[in-house]
C-alpha cells in the first residue's frame, strides 16, 4: 500500500498510541541581547514585547501540526538569553522583576515553561551574575513558569568553586522559599557543567550568545517505544542485537522529530536549530528509561550492570538518531530524572537505585543527578560537594553534567514528594552525611584538565 | 494531502461501512483499503486523500474518534508523511 507495508503502519500507530511515542518539546530560542537597557523598566518592556511578538504563533502553530499530522507534541516552550547578561547593564535592577516579566510573557503566549533566567559563571562572575544567582530563591518562588540554569564549570575553564559553594546555599534557600509548594523551586533550577547553548529541554534550556536571533529546536522522546521493541527480542539475544534494535528505533523516533522541526520552522518562518536526540521519560507507566535497562536483563535499575546497559543505550540512541536528523545538539542522550521516570521511582523506592549509583550512571549518559529528592536537613555544603562531584565528571569527560536536587524541607529519607504532572513524584533518597565543609569553603577554581588542551 | 486511517480492535460488523460513511460525508476520497486479522485483532488500513475534505482537522479527528467509539475500536488518522519519515530512508 503506497510503498509502505501494513506492518510498518501498524508499528507506528502502536508506538504513537500504546507506547507513548511523542515529540516531547518544540522550543523556540529567542535572543534578548537587543533588549539590554540600563533602565530596568525599559528592559523588561522590551523583553516582554520581543517574546510575545516572536512566540505568539508558537503554541497555535504547533498544536495545528499535531492535529493535522496525528503526532502528539507534548510541550511548547521558550528559551532566552541568560538574563544575567542583561542585568550587567542595569546595576540597580531587581532581577526578580526580570523573572516576573518572563513569567508574564510565557503566560501570555501559552507555553508551559520558559528557560534562561540564568548565568554562565564557569570561570567567574561578571556584573549581574551574582545578583541573579542570589535572587533565585525569590525569583523561583514568585514565578510559576520560569526555569533557571547556572553553568558553574566547563572542560575548557575548569570548575568555579566559588559559584559551586554559592549554589549549594541557593539550592537550600530555594527549597525553603518554596517549602509550602513541595519545594518546587528547585525542580526549576539546574546547576550545569558544560551546559549546551541550544538545549530545548527544561529546566536547563537557555539561548546561548552564539545562537541566532530566533530558532526552533525539537526534543524527541520515546523510551516506551524502545522498551517495547526490546521486549520482542529473545532473552538470549547478544548485546550487539540489543544495540542494533535501539539504533533502529531511535532512527524512527528521531525522524518524527525532524519532520515536526521542518514543519514548525517553515510555518513559523523561523530557522530550524537542532534536534535533541534524547530519551526523555515521563511518569506514565512504561515510558521509562529504567524499564529499558531492565528489559535488557536487569532485575531492577541500579543493580550491577546498570552503568554498562545505560552506556550502550545512550550510544545507540545517538547512532540511530544522528542519521535521522539534520543538526544534532542540546543534551542528546538518555535522561535519568528519578521523579519523572516510573521505573526509577520504583527502583529508588525499593532501594536498588542510590545516589552513588546515579552518579556513576551520569558518567555515561545525559545528564546528571536529576530530579532527586534529598533529606531536608542536608547542608548547603553537602549539596555544593555533590555539585562539584557531578561537575568534575562532566569536566573530565568533556560532557554535560548537571545537578537538579530538591532538599525536602521538613521531610526525612523514605518520605515521598509528589510534584504532579511531568515532574512526577519521588521518594527521598539518603545522601552521605559526612561533612565536606572544609573543601567547599576553600572556594577558588579547580583548574581545567589536560583534556581542555586540544589545540 | 494523503493520510492513513487505521482501525484496530475486536472484529465486528460494519466497520468498513461505518468508516467509509464518515469519509463520504466529509468528502474524503478513499484510494486503497487493506484489512487483516493480526493476533486476533482486526486491523483495517485505509489510504485516503484529505485535500478536498470539507471540515477542519479538529472536526475530522473528532468525527473519526466518534465512529471509533461507536464501533468499540481504536481509530487513528495519521498523515502519510509521518510513515514516510519513519520508514523510508
Amino acid at each position: 500500500m503506497s510503498m509502505i507495508n501494513s506492518r510498518d503502519i501498524l508499528e507506528t500507530i502502536e508506538m504513537l498510541t500504546a507506547e507513548n511515542l511523542d515529540v516531547r518539546t518544540v522550543t523556540m530560542g529567542i535572543s534578548l541581547l537587543d533588549c539590554i537597557d540600563s533602565d530596568p523598566a525599559k528592559a523588561c518592556e522590551k523583553i516582554y514585547n520581543k517574546i510575545v511578538s516572536k512566540a505568539s504563533a508558537l503554541v497555535p502553530t504547533v498544536n495545528a501540526i499535531s492535529e493535522e499530522y496525528g503526532i502528539p507534541i507534548v510541550n511548547k516552550r521558550i528559551s532566552v538569553t541568560p538574563i544575567a547578561m542583561l542585568l550587567g547593564a542595569a546595576p540597580q535592577a531587581d532581577p526578580v522583576e526580570y523573572a516576573k516579566t518572563l513569567d508574564a510573557a510565557a503566560h501570555k503566549v501559552g507555553v508551559n515553561f520558559i528557560g534562561g533566567f540564568g548565568a554562565l559563571v564557569h570561570k567567574g562572575f561578571s556584573p549581574g551574575d551574582e545578583r541573579l544567582i542570589r535572587s533565585l530563591p525569590r525569583a523561583l518562588a514568585e514565578t510559576e513558569l520560569v526555569c533557571s540554569s547556572i553553568n558553574v564549570g566547563s572542560t575548557k575553564s575548569g570548575l568555579n568553586m566559588d559559584a559551586i559553594r554559592l549554589m549549594g546555599q541557593i539550592v537550600r534557600q530555594t527549597a525553603e522559599a518554596t517549602q509550602d509548594n513541595m519545594c518546587m523551586g528547585d525542580a526549576k533550577l539546574v546547576v550545569f557543567c558544560n551546559a549546551p547553548e541550544d538545549n530545548p529541554f527544561m529546566a536547563g534550556a537557555f539561548h546561548g550568545p552564539g545562537e541566532p536571533d530566533c530558532e526552533i529546536h525539537v526534543g524527541v522522546s520515546g523510551p516506551g517505544a524502545v522498551r517495547a521493541a526490546l521486549a520482542e527480542l529473545p532473552k538470549d539475544a547478544p548485546m550487539d542485537e540489543v544495540a542494533e534494535l535501539v539504533k533502529r528505533t531511535a532512527f524512527k523516533i528521531t525522524r518524527l522529530g525532524q519532520l515536526v522541526a521542518n514543519l514548525a520552522s517553515e510555518r513559523l518562518g523561523v530557522p530550524a536549530g537542532i534536534i535533541d536526540l534524547s530519551l526523555a521519560p515521563t511518569p506514565a507507566v512504561g515510558d521509562s528509561v529504567a524499564n529499558i535497562l531492565e528489559e535488557m536483563g536487569l532485575e531492577s535499575c541500579g543493580c550491577c550492570g546498570t552503568t554498562a546497559c545505560l552506556a550502550l543505550l545512550n550510544d545507540a540512541v545517538k547512532k540511530g538518531g544522528v542519521m535521522a536528523s539534520n543538526h544534532v545538539g542540546g543534551l542528546s542522550g538518555a535522561f535519568i530524572p528519578v521523579s519523572e521516570d516510573d521505573g526509577m521511582i520504583k527502583a529508588a523506592t525499593c532501594g536498588s537505585l542510590t545516589i552513588e549509583k546515579l552518579e556513576a550512571m551520569t558518567a555515561v549518559c545525559s545528564v546528571g543527578i536529576d530530579m532527586v529528592v534529598i533529606p531536608g536537613d542536608t547542608s548547603a555544603e553537602v549539596i555544593s560537594a555533590l555539585i562539584a562531584d557531578e561537575a568534575a565528571i562532566g569536566m573530565v569527560n568533556s560532557k554535560t553534567t548537571a545537578v537538579r536536587v530538591i532538599p525536602a524541607i521538613g521531610h526525612q529519607a523514605g518520605d515521598v514528594l509528589d510534584f504532579g504532572g511531568l515532574l512526577g513524584r519521588a521518594p527521598i533518597m539518603p545522601i552521605s552525611t559526612y561533612k565536606s565543609d572544609v573543601f567547599v569553603h576553600r572556594g577558588g577554581r579547580i583548574p581545567a584538565p589536560m583534556q581542555a588542551l586540544k589545540n | 494531502m494523503r493520510a492513513f486511517i487505521t482501525v484496530i480492535g475486536r472484529d465486528t460488523v460494519g466497520v468498513i461501512a461505518r468508516i467509509s460513511t464518515v469519509c463520504s460525508e466529509l468528502n474524503i476520497n478513499i484510494q486503497d483499503v487493506t484489512q487483516s486479522i493480526l493476533q486476533e485483532m482486526f486491523c483495517m488500513i485505509m489510504l485516503v486523500d484529505l485535500s478536498k475534505c470539507t471540515v477542519s482537522h479538529e472536526e475530522l479527528r473528532s468525527r473519526f474518534a466518534q465512529a471509533g467509539a461507536e464501533l468499540g475500536m481504536q481509530v487513528n488518522v495519521t498523515r502519510q508523511e509521518v510513515f514516510d519519515a519513519m520508514h523510508k530512508i
